[in-house]
């Protein structure tokens, strides 16, 4: 397992977020971690990444690493996409792109052959992109550096149709090379993605097993996730 | 015309002061999230270190020395002070307070309350005539100073790897770590340079006003701060227009109102601002 979480727990401002959440990711192929709003996917990888204070125990790639500093676990090869991108608006995609670099050699070539586009804008401010752009930026850092995992974190949100597809694209694609962690309410995408698949309820682990057990029934889907069959 | 000359210089090389103190401020506030209420003290320390130098080894090492002084202060206070409060507002604030009241007891103690008069070039206490007016060149020392730090601030923060973490660090601190960066080297960083220009900004200080004495980094850091909000949290840039406007405004309602009413005019354009434009003239609080 290239990463696995033992009774990891969360609290902020008095809120009890994460409550012993445990579960493994493999080191191939893509795992999602689901469920309804609220119930601590983003906390989670939060945690993972040592962004937010936590109790229990954290091993990537063999190693302990919870409470070490957040960006000494990136460079040990974690990659991270955030929720809403997280773009630095005020700098051009070029900038952004750079200041994503950690290594001595940068993977440029895989990066302009998945997003073409982010050539053409490399002195646009990354502020005026649009959402489907700004993805692409996100997605672009942390394809410039050879990584180990990938912490991906709701890609899809917001973005027209057109642009999830591309998104989902590439993610495969991605995926063929280095491990996703996926966190994602588009259950189409997590079909399309996902071998993997871990559901959280109220701050624990409810369900863990195949993407396509999980979403192959519908009953289940509805009990965890709260939505029907897409 | 003349008047308006004199006025216009002298408010220029007041905002060039403002100027100097503010935009490191305001580089530490935006990136770091500090309020740092003893960003004066490092004023003060450059200034005195000047001071006590120049009859020993002339103003061509005392005023290094002063800067150096200040840049060194910065960072001492970085590390040891308040790099274990970062998550700690509260006790960071209480620390940067108590370190400026101290600061200015310990200048005392050594040097006396008195202004003590300050060293300055033969040339800068000449006056040059433009127009009709008779503008002390000091003016000019300190206008043409401001100036060369805001081209250099702005070539740091663009040209370098150092200023593209500190402008993005400005705009989410938290997401320039999760690529991978060690943000706090940029925390002790921004805290150098501001030293470094708040050392600065003392020395030309000590030469404006003629004289330094302990509280001047304090009530000159009032000043200061209200141009770092007016300008923008994080922008150089905003930083520069506000002092220019805070200067100038200063200037010239203290000469043609009553005595005081420049200070209280620009405390009034500091709420219009917050009223009408709360992230400041620059509005996208980030970059240079």
């Amino acid at each position: 397992m290239i990463l696995r979480l033992r009774d990891l727990s969360v609290r902020l401002g008095g809120s009890h977020i994460l409550q012993g959440v445990t579960f493994d990711v493999p080191p191939a192929g893509v795992t999602a971690l689901l469920g309804r709003n609220g119930v601590g996917k983003t906390t989670t990888l939060r945690a993972i990444l040592g962004e937010v204070p936590a109790s229990g125990a954290v091993e990537f790639g063999g190693e302990p690493v919870l409470g070490r500093p957040t960006h000494k676990l990136v460079r040990s090869g974690l990659g991270y996409v955030p929720e809403d991108r997280c773009v630095f608006g005020g700098l051009t995609v070029a900038e952004n792109l750079r200041l994503a670099v950690r290594g001595p050699d940068p993977d440029y070539d895989t990066v302009h052959e998945l997003f073409p586009e982010l050539r053409a804008r490399a002195g646009q401010r990354a502020g005026t992109l649009s959402g489907g752009q700004q993805q692409m930026v996100a997605i672009a850092r942390v394809l410039l550096n050879r990584n180990r995992l990938l912490l991906v974190d709701e890609p899809t949100k917001g973005l027209a149709p057109a642009v999830v597809s591309s998104v989902a694209a590439v993610l495969a694609r991605v995926a063929e090379h280095v491990p996703i962690l996926l966190v994602e309410q588009n259950l189409a995408v997590v079909r399309r993605l996902a071998a993997g698949a871990v559901v959280l309820e109220a701050g624990r682990v409810a369900w863990t097993g195949t993407a396509s057990d999980l979403l192959g029934d519908a009953g289940r889907t509805r009990t965890l996730l709260g939505v029907g069959r897409s | 015309m003349s008047t308006v000359i004199l006025l216009t210089l002298t408010g220029l090389g007041l905002a060039a002061l403002y100027f100097l103190i503010a935009s490191g401020l305001s580089l530490v506030f935006g990136l770091a999230g500090v309020l740092n209420f003893a960003h004066g003290l490092f004023l003060s320390i450059g200034a005195y270190a000047t001071w006590w130098a120049a009859p020993r080894w002339g103003l061509a090492v005392a005023v290094p020395l002063g800067i150096a002084a200040g840049a060194a202060t910065g960072a001492l206070v970085e590390v040891v002070l308040i790099r274990p409060l970062y998550k700690r507002p509260t006790e960071q604030v209480l620390v940067t307070v108590g370190l400026s009241l101290a600061g200015v007891a310990l200048l005392q103690s050594v040097w006396g309350a008195d202004p003590r008069t300050y060293p300055r070039p033969a040339w800068a206490s000449e006056v040059t005539t433009i127009g009709s007016a008779q503008v002390p060149d000091d003016r000019f020392l300190l206008i043409g100073t401001a100036v060369v730090v805001l081209l250099a601030l702005l070539a740091f923060l663009h040209k370098t790897r150092y200023g593209l973490i500190i402008r993005a660090g400005v705009e989410n601190r938290d997401m320039v770590s999760a690529l991978g960066i060690d943000v706090r080297r940029a925390f002790t960083l921004v805290f150098t340079i501001g030293g470094a220009l708040a050392g600065t900004a003392g020395v030309l200080g000590g030469m404006y006003f003629g004289s330094v004495s302990p509280g001047q980094g304090a009530s000159l850091l009032i000043f200061a701060f209200i141009v770092v909000v007016i300008g923008g949290l994080g922008s150089v840039t905003g930083s520069a227009v506000a002092a220019v406007v805070v200067g100038l405004l200063q200037q010239f309602v203290n000469y043609y109102g009553t005595a005081g009413a420049g200070d209280v005019s620009v405390v009034v354009l500091l709420a219009l601002v917050l009223l009408l434009r709360p992230s400041g003239l620059a509005r996208t609080a980030a970059t240079a």
